[in-house]
């Protein structure tokens, strides 16, 4: 890819307890182009919300570390700046939309006081150009009615609502790069579709990349350019979105897909995964879906599988990618 | 790397629950939660200091003899106030004790209030804080109501008032009366404790099933709520012996032959600067004893992470 | 043949919320549940599907009489429930049992897998002899998949399905003939939803249960309801067997629900038209006059607003409470 606007190389963390050491995050890596999104898809455990707050620096140290790897905004390594410049750094130039809005926003302030505040602290404008501006970002978001909304206090707002008052934050100050966690899981499902609706169109119209990190097949493959899929802390498959749903080159995306339940089909039995994801205190040997894999050989509990090209633009961490049917 | 990521090495990483970093099954390992109490509170270096002080104050209160003391009821007129030597490690008092021997039988009457007003404040909390938390409604009215009036009475003020009709009394009598007025704060305590855990996802579940009031307290309430009240608990026992001293000082508390701290230090407000190692020794223990159990409190508050009893993660 | 007894009857049943701030409506309470009315027959799964705010958490509690109805009657084997003392209450706890969504929270984290599944006999003392406990626990863990060596652990030692797994296992300890189920898998990650789906369905088949499934996510209630109903606001809007509910849906809102679920075909293209609604769901404080749906309804008229639709059979073949409805999904593809 030619100038990516994010690259995460190697990223490793560790979450250090007292029952032993976490690799939340072992050796993932991809890049982000301008106006691409990205959808990185998995389940509990996966690490894919540990890696984007890595990322973004905001993860509790202790009891986790970043024990490798570089994250490149452009051409610097937000893993080299000091603390004082990655605050710079957040929201100007890599945001983070979180999925719960309520907790996220702060109970005690109106919506208008808390965009405000970050209107005027990181622009440097008075109060009131920082209030026209919020009016404008909350118009921006579909917000109808913005002026009774910037009085409101975030109880007092919907799901949705109050989601697109995150999205308005997050965008505030223009960043290249916006981290969605999950944005839609906690809205109910008529609500979802408009919120991915915005945040695509936002895409559309700033050319902003985006991480979007989600569960759900379907959110992903409706909204994203290129699906990369975790399990275990590591990335196992990476490729264009139609591609992976369509034509899934490793077991753990393959069998996933065929356990969602599907509304246009009631089947006897729905087609699980057997057993239960990895504890990573004890990590099974060679690639980590493998007692779960209805392709694992000897040579899968031996070294974990290299993510390699197995199509156009499609890698897969998989000795077996070949015999992978969807 | 920027220094603000550097991982430190391995020596230096202060160890947190698996449960806390990630919710993730441990896999083989029993963890009992009472367990990872106790581990932690080994890791604390307040817990070793306050558990040694208490061990010995302990051991001065049950077993004073191994402590090398005298007979404390010697008391030569003639040996009145000598100041401190080889003979009396502490000197002696104005009636010719052995300083040393009352200061160390000092500490099984502040103890025993210690312990008289803590037990009873917890009983009389489980009681009335759990059912007017529980049963809410004119039950919870009632007792609240009752506790907001003996809440504000200050607690020394108003042991003050109390003992000076019956002219001071025994160790018993005066803990009796401290608790009168301290038994409200450790009741709202577990008024509130119950109240939050009455909402629980196991309490309804077990509502479902049949249960009723009283066993959903007994079983599920109260178990888990019970770590804010022993941290409390272990303040309750530094304040009673605070409150003990203060009342004894101020004339209406212990009397004679009782051996308290608190009559020592009136006695030495007396001869204060002259025969200062009077006031010393008392106080140094009582500060020691007191601050001991405060130590306990804070080391078991932060042993007792919320998250393992039930608490919202 | 005579219609089979219903096994459980909610009838015009009505919850009301008391709301202490008068911020938001002027009446003053929550229209949690207006005037329900359902059956829950031997053997079937009937899903109560809906957004937040519909109720369907709220007629849970009160079908396990969590709650007491403000107004209307549930009714089990033809009684009224809330007549219910002593032994016939027992009885009831034994035979109704709840699953509920919050796999972490409905276990006691200081008992272990042992004491969770014994206590429903030390609840009902008669039903088993403690002698029998050690085995009763061993059968329950292997019924529900998991290993009886684990019974001695706790609940946060099992990942959140398994825990879910250890909630069904103690709901059948008493060998009740109807589960209540409220967003049993929800919490899951969704390779999890679908082992426990299948355990549900398992055990129906195998103990001929009866299950009330409460769930938002209508991909997952058309795997195992049998009829569904559609609430919204308090009220149900459609009701029916789950094909046709799910797959061509008679009222509008149901519609916008289906749509809503982003589906796409093998090749990875979306499928479907999404009908996404204009406006925000109205609180239940104030909910909208006449049809509940109107402010959000691409075919609202003044009738709409006037004059509530009663839940009718309107040539669908089903009961569905819109004035205009049609079989067809008749929408914009945005609002």
């Amino acid at each position: 890819m030619s100038d990516p606007v994010l690259t995460v190389d190697d990223l490793h963390v560790e979450f250090r307890t007292e029952d032993g050491v976490v690799k939340a995050v072992d050796g993932v890596s991809y890049e982000l182009g301008k106006g691409e999104i990205l959808a990185v898809l998995g389940e509990s455990g996966s690490g894919k919300t540990v890696h984007a707050r890595a990322v973004l620096r905001i993860l509790d140290m202790p009891p986790a570390y970043i024990t490798g790897g570089r994250a490149m905004l452009g051409d610097v390594n937000l893993f080299d700046l000091d603390e004082a410049d990655m605050r710079e750094v957040r929201g100007a130039r890599i945001a983070m939309l979180f999925q719960d809005p309520h907790t996220a926003l702060d109970p005690v302030y109106t919506v208008g006081d808390q965009i405000i505040e970050l209107l005027r602290l990181r622009r440097g404008i008075s109060t009131r150009e920082a209030r026209a501006q919020a009016l404008e970002l909350l118009q921006w978001v579909g917000i109808p009615s913005p002026e009774g909304r910037l009085k409101a206090y975030p109880h007092q707002l919907s799901g949705g609502i109050a989601q697109r008052v995150m999205v308005a934050m997050a965008i505030a100050l223009d960043p290249d790069v916006l981290l969605a966690d999950e944005p839609t899981s906690s809205l109910d499902v008529t609500v979802q579709a408009q919120v991915l609706e915005l945040l695509g169109s936002i895409v559309k119209r700033t050319e902003m990349s985006m991480v979007l990190i989600t569960h759900n097949l379907a959110v992903a493959v409706g909204l994203a350019d290129r699906i990369a899929v975790m399990y275990a802390g590591q990335l196992v498959e990476l490729g264009p979105a139609k591609a992976v749903y369509g034509d899934p080159k490793h077991p753990y995306s393959a069998a996933l897909l065929r356990s969602i339940p599907d509304i246009q089909r009631r089947d006897e039995r729905l087609p699980a995964i057997t057993g239960s994801p990895p504890n990573l205190l004890n990590a099974p040997d060679g690639c980590p879906f493998n007692p779960r894999c209805p392709y694992a050989t000897d040579v899968c509990l031996t070294a974990m599988p290299p993510l390699e090209q197995v199509a156009d633009d499609h890698l897969s961490a998989c000795y077996h990618w070949d015999e992978v049917e969807r | 790397m920027s220094d603000d990521l550097m991982p430190p090495p391995e020596s230096e990483v202060k160890p947190q629950s698996v449960i806390e970093a990630i919710a993730l099954p441990t896999g083989g390992k029993q963890l009992t939660l009472w367990g990872d109490v106790w581990r932690k509170l080994k890791r604390d270096k307040r817990f070793y200091v306050a558990a040694f002080l208490i061990i010995i104050f302990v051991l001065m209160a049950v077993a004073p003899f191994l402590f090398l003391v005298k007979d404390p009821s010697v008391c030569p007129i003639t040996d009145s106030a000598l100041p401190m030597s080889k003979a009396h490690w502490f000197g002696t008092d104005i009636l010719g004790c052995d300083y040393y021997t009352r200061v160390i039988y000092g500490a099984r009457t502040s103890l025993e209030v210690g312990l008289i007003v803590s037990s009873l404040s917890i009983v009389i909390a489980l009681t009335f804080g759990a059912s007017a938390g529980y049963f809410g409604g004119w039950v919870d009215t009632v007792i609240s109501r009752w506790a907001d009036i003996w809440f504000s009475i200050p607690t020394i003020l108003g042991a003050l008032l109390v003992l000076t009709l019956f002219n001071g009394g025994g160790p018993v009598l005066v803990s009796l009366v401290i608790v009168m007025f301290a038994w409200p704060d450790m009741t709202r305590l577990v008024r509130s404790t119950v109240i939050s855990g009455k909402s629980r996802g196991y309490v309804r579940a077990a509502r479902t099933m049949g249960s009723r009031g009283r066993r959903i307290l007994r079983r599920h309430v109260l178990p888990n709520g019970i770590a804010p009240v022993l941290v409390f608990a272990a303040y309750v026992v530094g304040s009673s012996v605070g409150a003990e001293a203060g009342l004894t000082f101020l004339g209406v508390g212990l009397r004679l032959p009782t051996i308290s701290w608190g009559l020592q230090l009136a006695v030495a407000d007396t001869r204060f600067p002259e025969d200062a190692y009077l006031m010393f020794w008392p106080s140094l223990f009582l500060c020691l004893l007191i601050g001991a159990f405060i130590l306990l409190g804070e080391s078991l508050r932060d042993a007792m992470d919320p998250k393992l009893f039930g608490g919202d993660v | 043949m005579s219609d089979p007894q219903p096994l459980i009857r909610v009838d015009h049943v009505v919850k009301h919320f008391p709301l202490n701030d008068k911020v938001f409506g002027s009446s003053g309470v929550i229209h949690a549940v207006d005037d329900v009315s359902v059956e829950l027959y031997p053997g079937e799964v009937l899903g109560l599907v809906g957004e937040s705010g519909c109720g369907k958490s709220t007629l849970a509690n009160l079908i396990m009489r969590l709650e007491e109805p403000t107004s209307g009657t549930i009714e089990y084997l033809g009684r009224d429930i809330s007549t219910f003392e002593k032994d016939d209450l027992k009885t009831y706890r034994r035979e109704v049992q709840m699953v509920f969504q919050d796999t972490f929270g409905s276990l006691d984290p200081r008992m272990t897998i042992t004491d969770v599944l014994t206590e429903p006999f030390t609840i009902h003392r008669d039903v088993l002899p403690k002698d029998a406990w050690p085995d009763k626990v061993r059968a329950l863990l292997k019924l529900v998949g998991l290993d009886p060596d684990h019974a001695n652990r706790y609940p946060h030692e099992f990942s959140g399905g398994q825990r879910q797994r250890i909630c069904i296992a103690r709901a059948l300890a008493l060998d009740p003939k109807v589960l209540v189920c409220d967003e049993p898998v929800s919490a899951l990650d969704v390779s999890v939803q679908a082992q426990v789906v299948n355990l549900l369905k398992d055990l129906r088949d195998e103990f001929g249960l009866s299950y009330v499934f409460v769930a938002h996510d209508l991909s997952v209630v058309r795997q195992i309801a049998d009829r569904v109903a559609v609430m919204y606001l308090g009220q149900v809007q459609e009701i029916g067997e789950e094909e046709e509910v799910l797959l061509h849906p008679s009222h509008p809102y149901t519609q916008a629900l289906v749509s809503a679920l982003p589906t796409a075909d093998a090749q990875g293209n979306v499928t479907g038209k999404r009908i996404v609604l204009s406006g925000d769901l109205p609180s239940p404080a104030d909910p909208p006059s006449g049809c509940r749906f109107n402010t959000r309804c691409w075919m609202a008229q003044q009738k709409c607003v006037d004059e509530e639709p009663e839940l009718i059979e309107r040539g669908t073949g089903r009961p569905t409470k819109c004035h205009f409805v049609t079989p067809t999904v008749d929408a914009p593809a945005s609002v």
